[in-house]
Order: structure tokens, then C-alpha cells, then sequence
């Protein structure tokens, strides 16, 4: 979907001492803590919405207070459907992720290191790259019914482009003197894949994971959403058509955090990727 | 002079000969078939004539566009100005961090029976679930960059005293675009999405609307042409986007390239 | 004004005697403070700068050279003392001063053009109308030898021309004070030449006040009417040297004279005890 994902970590940093904002007045401030700041953010941002519908500011029947919206979740909490829903939805998206992943690392790693191949298919899949997955809603429907493998299929299609082209980038990106010193000692083919081609791809990899996961959860949860596959964003669109407003938020809230999750561990593995060959880091983002 | 003709020839061999092999096949693998889902490709194309050239244009593929670009054009406003002013400031960056990364993190599609509550099923539902969904890319990109400003040029602007709207037009977006444009490119993906799937969920006429419709009559060629047509939208979306990419970061590629020599 | 009766002055205003004054630092010292312990980098700084005189102010490494010039441009504010120019104290960057800095490639602006550059600054001058912005901008890219590069982009042109260009835009801005943050650092030593007698003819040409920040002995002998001899950190005023030299400067001639000899092993040797930690009594 895209080249690069921001990130507001690096916000933690300290500000560069080179750049400073000279205060007119000479007293140094100690500057309040980032936690500090993040923690009162987000509890301003709950209050918000607690009181906006409170003090009628937006309808509450339009947008119910956050406590109700807890209360909701609570409830629903206690219910199998929701248990059931929740763990169809990170099934899907990582069974999808996990097939996009090792097909994009397959067919990227033999696109990249033929020149005859790469060039060959550089317009198919800068044609087929572009087609919005949502496109095949009606064709997998027409064929799978609303399945999860209809859903699937959406999941798989998005996140695969993602991973293929990091997947290529990093083929290309092989030190070509690395490449031929590995030949002229004969290295038998599975080491050279493991010793040389291996340690450069890797990290454009975990770059088209990052992406892909990302990717992944939006069509897991539009297929739900559009199709009816089991899932969180069936019953979000169960809980909209019977007017349950809180439950509806309630689950909307809980989508939130599963990007939330996999935002963080998606930079997690990446970072680890990253660790040890820093030198990619500016190259692959 | 003859090498570089048999080049010329040769590159256009190479980018044409699979996509031509690929239709092919679909075509005369499907030419007899009988089988309801996969209609003869030539009767798709008959139906794709028919359907997409008379007023389903301005019927559907007008208003579905309309949409998108409105939407688009909204969150990219609203994620600029937005990133500008999150971007200059550290304590505004930490407080607002947390509750962007929650907003960002919702899959935007579950947006659409939320705004629906507030909008209905009208235009105004469709541009609202697509401004919502792709403001954030912009404006996550937006503060990256305008974080990430080099701090000599930063001086430099400062020193000359430059100030004001001048300092934000020629220093700032300037010096974000490559991230904005980045934020851009993520959010035509997912306002594509939008609009689809909102027309989808809830519409009177619109793209997704009308394939959606097709699927459900089991017109199927029709649906095919439909689904062609969503996939020629993208790849065109995705050509008009390049082209604005090479002039606004024309700068930006150039200078890539003398620092990888160097 | 002529050169010769400002050398003759400037043994004067060396130690701060009457006369008029361009800029004028006084007492400015700056301490950092961190999150842990505060860092004195600068202690007590006191000189002045005639208009129209060319001095060099030259140092051990990490002897607060750069905070020194961040103060005198405005970018940060001394913690105590104050840096006065032309009268007025400067709490900003100031208007009648331009800024050349060390990291030329990342001091243009990579998205405008060589002229886009240099004519930039110009616009948000007061009383500037278009077609004097294009002159200036002409004549500015003339004076450095760069009239036919106008039009190209910074990252098209070499290390030197870059930082040429820098020089372009901060003599277009007509400023009463440049400062140059060791400008020639990361180019090559015959680059740097060709610089190093660019600052002296346009200084001659235009008459403008220079303050030269360098960490290179003979660059500081070899451009300077005087030399400003700063000690290691916290930084003091070592020694204010008089470069005594004859105003017509070739890099050739001057650099085997017997005098510029002398003086650059005076410098040199300051600065070797200033390594060592000597400071003056008075600033220990």
C-alpha cells in the first residue's frame, strides 16, 4: 500500500542540541518527561470522549460516553461470541500474513536475482499491484460465498504485493562483490541463499512484514465487514444494523487495539531484523 | 544507433510479452466455456462496451470519483496543516502521540457504520469515511517530516529571518514532501478502499454499489467488466500519482542519486 | 575607508581602545544545561570587531568556536554577558548579518535552484523590489565565479561550488556583519585555496565586517587582520593577535614570507598551551 509507514517513536529522542528553541527568558525549565506528556494525552483524549456525549455536545445515541462503551465490552466479554469472533479475526489475518509472507519471499527472491525474469514481469505486476483487493469482493463471494476463505483470499492478495516488492528491493540490493567472492569459493547454492543472499533480504523482509501485517488486518476486517466471514467486523456490522450503538463502539474500540498490537510488534520484529544490519535501516523504509 | 533500436525493441518485448500472454490465455481458456462464474473473456469485454461507456458514467464512475477525490483531498489538507503544527511542537508530539497511534491503528473500514450513525448513507457518509481513513497516514507522515527538517537548514531559514508563511511554504512542506507525499500515496490506497466498500455497505449508485448489484442479479460478465473496470481505475490512479510524485519530488530523487554517488 | 589605517587601528581596538565598534561581545559566557550536570562551555568572552575589519577567531577543538558564533548570530542566547552589534543587542537573529556555515550541502535549500537560493533571503527584505533581486542575485553569483550555474540545482555542482553558492546568498543579503562557521572545513585543500582568496577580494570589494571562526592555524593568519586566540573549554580570549602583514595577500608570496612564518608559529604555540590547559590568570 505504501513505501513507508511513519512512526512517532523516535519522538522520544531528545530534542538535538543543535537546534534548540532559545527561550527569550534565562532560567533553564526542566522539560516535562514524554511518558508524562503521553500518559496525560491519551487519559485527555478518554475524557473527551466521556464528556462530549455527556454534555451533549454530540448526541449520545450517535456516540455513547467511553464508560458505556466499556461497560459494553465488559459485557460482551462474557459472551463466546465475541471470543470466537475476536480469534477468527487474528486467525485469518495471520494465516493470510503467513501465506503472503513466504509466497512474496519465494517469488521475490526468484524475481530479484534474474535480471531476464525481474524485467519480463515489471509491468504485470505494476499493473496487478495497483488493483484495490476489494475489487475481487463480488468475484471470491460469487465463489467462496462468505467464507473465510473469501476473506482470505482479499488478505492474501493485499499483503503479498507488500512483501514481494521489499522482497525484490533487497534481492537487487546484494552486494554484487559478495555474490561473486561466494561463487568463486563454491559455495554449494544453499549456503550461498543462507550466507549471502539470506543477510540482505532479511531486513527488506521484515520492512514488507511491517507493511503487510498492517495491510492484512484492514482486509481481515473489511471482508467481515462486507462479505460476512466470522469475525470482529461481522458482528460491528451485526451490532450497527440492530442499533447496538455502545456494543458497536465497544468492538470498534477493540479493532483499535489489535492494530495497536500488531503496530508494535510488527515494529518489534523489524527492529530485530534491523539490529543487526543497521546499515539498511535508511535504505529499506 | 542499431543497438539501441534492437534495446528499444527488446525492453518493449519484455514488458508486453506477459501481460499479453496472461490475456491471452484467459481468453482462449475460457473462450467455449459454458461454466456461469467464468464467462468467456470476450463476452466480458462485449458487457464492459456496453455497460461502462453509455450513463453509468455519470450514473456511477463519476460520483464514486467525485467521492474519492473530496475525501482525499480533504484528509490531505487536514493531515498537512495538522502534521505542520504537531510537527513544530515536542509537547503537542507527546501528548497527542498515544491517542493518533489508537486513531490510526482502528482498520478504517469499521469507520464506515460508525460515521454512517452521524452521516447517514448519503455523499456525505462516503467523503467523511474516506477523509477519516486517509487523514492519518498525511498526518503521521506530515510530523515525521517536518520532525525530521535538517537542522543547519532549519538555522539557515532562521538566520536569514525567514519567517512566517514564507518559512512554512519554502522550508517545511518542502522539506516534508518526500514523507508527504509518501502519507499521499498510502492514503490513495485506502481511499480507493473506502470508497468501494462504502459504496458497498451502503449506497444508491456508485461503483462498488453497482458491482455489488451485478454479483447479486448474477450478471456476471457485467460484474467481471466491473471488476476490470475498478482494476484500470487503480492501475490509472496509481499512473496519475507517479506523475505528480516526479514533479513535486523531482528535487528529492536528484538529490538521492548525487548522495548514493558520492 | 582604506585597509592599511584599519590595521593600524585595530592594534588599538584590539584591547578594546575608543572608536567605532561593529560588533561588540562582552563578558558572554554559555553554560548548557543538561539532564544531568550543567556544562560550561563558554566563560567569559569580551572583544570587539571595527566595521569593515576581517578577524579570525581560531582555537583548539571543541573549544566553543561554534557556540561562540551561534551566540553572535542569534540563533541562542548567551547565559550571561551580551552580544552587541551595531548598537543594538542582539537577542535574534539580527538584520544586518549573514550566516555562512560549515555544512554547505545541508545549508541549501536542495529544492530550489542556485539563483532560488540566493535569492530567497531577499524577499522577505524590506525595500527590495523584483528587478533589484534579480541584479543582486546576478552580480552576487558573478562576484563568485558562478554566473553560468544559476539555473542548476545544489546537489548538481561540487563541495566547493556549494559552499560558493552559500557565499552568493549571504553577500546578495548586503549584510554589515558575515560570519563564516569554519566554511572551509570539508572541502579539499586546493578548493579551499580558491576560497580562502574569495573571502579576501570580496571583503576588499564590498567592505563588509568578517568574522572568520576556523580550527586551521594558517587559514587564520593567511585571511585575518587580526587573530582572535581562544583557549579550551570553558572558553576565554587567550591572546587577540595583530596580523601584521602586508593587505595584498597571495598564497604564494605571503605564505613563505618570513613574517606570516613568525606568526603562524606564535598562534601555533598558543594554541599548543591552550590544549595544555594554560589559561590566563585573571579567567582561571
Amino acid at each position: 500500500m505504501s513505501a513507508s509507514t511513519p512512526t512517532l517513536e523516535a519522538a522520544t529522542a531528545p530534542p538535538r542540541s543543535s537546534s534548540p528553541p532559545a527561550p527569550p527568558v534565562r532560567r533553564t525549565r526542566r522539560p516535562v518527561p514524554n511518558a508524562v506528556l503521553g500518559t496525560a494525552g491519551l487519559l485527555g483524549f478518554l475524557l473527551l470522549l466521556e464528556l462530549v456525549p455527556r454534555l451533549g455536545i454530540v448526541n449520545p445515541a450517535y456516540l455513547p460516553p467511553f464508560s458505556e462503551m466499556v461497560r459494553a465490552l465488559v459485557t460482551q466479554a462474557g459472551d463466546a461470541v465475541f471470543w470466537e469472533a475476536l480469534s477468527a479475526t487474528l486467525r485469518g489475518w495471520a494465516l493470510g500474513l503467513a501465506i503472503a509472507l513466504a509466497a512474496g519471499v519465494v517469488v521475490g527472491v526468484v524475481l530479484g536475482s534474474s535480471t531476464f525474469l525481474r524485467e519480463a514481469t515489471a509491468t504485470t505486476v505494476e499493473f496487478l499491484r495497483p488493483i484495490p483487493s476489494v475489487a475481487l469482493i463480488p468475484v471470491v463471494v460469487l465463489l467462496f460465498g462468505s467464507s473465510m476463505t473469501s476473506t482470505l483470499l482479499l488478505v492474501v492478495y493485499a499483503s503479498f504485493w507488500q512483501v514481494l516488492v521489499q522482497v525484490v528491493y533487497g534481492v537487487q540490493d546484494i552486494d554484487p562483490v559478495a555474490h561473486e567472492t561466494a561463487r568463486s569459493y563454491r559455495l554449494s547454492t544453499w549456503r550461498r541463499i543462507r550466507t549471502v543472499v539470506w543477510p540482505t533480504v532479511m531486513p527488506y523482509a521484515m520492512t514488507g512484514f511491517r507493511l503487510a501485517a498492517a495491510v492484512a488486518l484492514i482486509l481481515e476486517i473489511t471482508g467481515e465487514l462486507i462479505i460476512g466471514s466470522p469475525g470482529l467486523g461481522r458482528i460491528i456490522a451485526l451490532a450497527q444494523s440492530a442499533g447496538a450503538v455502545e456494543n458497536m463502539y465497544a468492538l470498534v474500540l477493540v479493532t483499535g487495539l489489535i492494530g495497536v498490537a500488531v503496530n508494535l510488534l510488527a515494529r518489534a520484529v523489524e527492529r530485530r531484523a534491523l539490529h543487526w544490519h543497521p546499515s539498511i535501516r535508511g535504505a529499506a523504509s | 544507433m542499431t543497438g539501441a533500436a534492437t534495446d528499444v525493441v527488446r525492453r518493449a518485448l519484455l514488458a508486453l510479452t506477459l501481460p499479453v500472454v496472461l490475456v491471452a490465455t484467459w481468453w482462449f481458456a475460457t473462450a467455449g466455456s459454458t461454466s456461469f462464474y467464468w464467462p468467456p473473456l470476450a463476452d466480458i469485454a462485449t458487457a464492459f462496451t456496453e455497460t461502462w461507456t453509455g450513463e453509468r458514467i455519470a450514473a456511477d464512475v463519476l460520483p464514486s470519483l467525485v467521492r474519492l477525490t473530496t475525501g482525499l483531498a480533504i484528509a490531505i489538507v487536514l493531515g498537512v496543516a495538522g502534521g505542520l503544527l504537531i510537527g513544530s511542537s515536542r509537547v503537542l508530539r507527546a501528548v497527542l502521540e498515544p491517542p493518533m497511534e489508537l486513531l490510526r491503528a482502528i482498520p478504517p473500514p469499521v469507520l464506515v457504520p460508525v460515521i454512517m450513525l452521524f452521516a447517514g448513507i448519503g455523499d456525505g457518509m462516503k467523503v467523511a469515511v474516506i477523509a477519516s481513513g486517509c487523514v492519518w497516514p498525511v498526518l503521521l507522515n506530515t510530523v515525521e517530516g517536518v520532525r525530521g527538517v535538517d537542522p543547519v537548514l532549519r538555522e539557515t531559514a532562521r538566520s536569514y529571518r525567514l519567517g512566517g508563511a514564507r518559512r512554512v511554504r519554502v522550508l517545511l512542506l518542502r522539506a516534508a514532501s518526500p514523507q508527504i507525499m509518501a502519507g499521499a500515496r498510502q492514503a490513495l490506497a485506502i481511499g480507493v478502499i473506502l470508497m468501494v466498500i462504502s459504496e458497498m455497505f451502503a449506497a444508491t449508485n456508485g461503483l462498488g454499489f453497482t458491482i455489488v448489484q451485478f454479483q447479486r442479479s448474477f450478471a456476471i460478465p457485467q460484474m467481471w467488466s466491473g471488476v476490470i473496470l475498478l482494476g484500470l481505475i487503480g492501475v490509472a490512479l496509481s499512473l496519475l500519482f507517479k506523475l505528480v510524485e516526479r514533479r513535486v519530488l523531482g528535487w528529492y530523487h536528484g538529490l538521492r542519486a548525487a548522495q548514493r554517488k558520492a | 575607508m582604506t585597509v592599511h589605517s584599519t590595521i593600524e587601528k585595530s592594534a588599538a581596538g584590539a584591547s578594546g581602545g575608543p572608536g567605532p565598534v561593529a560588533l561588540d561581545v562582552v563578558g558572554m559566557g554559555k553554560t548548557y544545561a543538561g539532564s544531568g550536570a550543567a556544562v560550561e562551555a563558554v566563560r567569559d568572552l569580551t572583544f570587539a570587531v571595527r566595521p569593515g575589519e576581517l578577524v579570525c577567531i581560531v582555537g583548539p577543538s571543541g573549544c566553543g568556536k561554534t557556540t561562540l558564533l551561534r551566540c553572535i548570530a542569534g540563533l541562542m542566547s548567551p547565559t550571561v554577558g551580551e552580544v552587541v552589534l551595531e548598537g543594538r543587542r542582539v537577542d535574534g537573529p539580527p538584520e544586518g548579518m549573514a550566516v555562512v556555515f560549515q555544512e554547505y550541502g545541508r545549508s541549501l535549500f536542495p529544492w530550489l535552484t542556485v539563483s532560488q537560493n540566493v535569492e530567497l533571503p531577499l524577499k522577505d527584505k524590506k525595500g527590495i523590489g523584483k528587478a533589484r533581486r534579480r541584479e543582486l542575485v546576478a552580480e552576487a553569483l558573478e562576484a563568485v565565479g558562478l554566473a553560468h550555474a544559476g539555473e542548476q540545482y545544489p546537489w548538481q555542482l561540487s563541495g566547493g561550488m556549494q559552499q560558493r553558492v552559500a557565499i552568493a546568498r549571504a553577500v546578495a543579503y548586503e549584510p554589515k556583519v558575515l560570519l563564516m562557521d569554519e566554511p572551509f572545513a570539508a572541502v579539499d585543500a586546493q578548493t579551499r585555496a580558491d576560497l580562502e582568496d574569495l573571502v579576501r577580494s570580496l571583503w576588499h570589494r564590498l567592505g563588509v565586517t568578517v568574522l572568520f571562526v576556523t580550527h586551521d592555524i594558517d587559514e587564520s593568519v593567511y585571511l585575518g587582520e587580526r587573530v582572535i586566540i581562544l583557549s579550551s573549554s570553558p572558553t576565554v580570549v587567550l591572546e587577540d593577535v595583530v596580523i601584521d602583514l602586508p593587505d595584498d595577500r597571495d598564497q604564494l608570496t605571503t605564505r613563505s614570507e618570513a613574517r606570516f612564518a613568525e606568526l603562524r608559529t606564535h598562534v601555533y604555540e598558543r594554541i599548543q598551551e591552550a590544549k595544555r590547559g594554560h589559561r590566563p590568570a585573571a579567567a582561571g
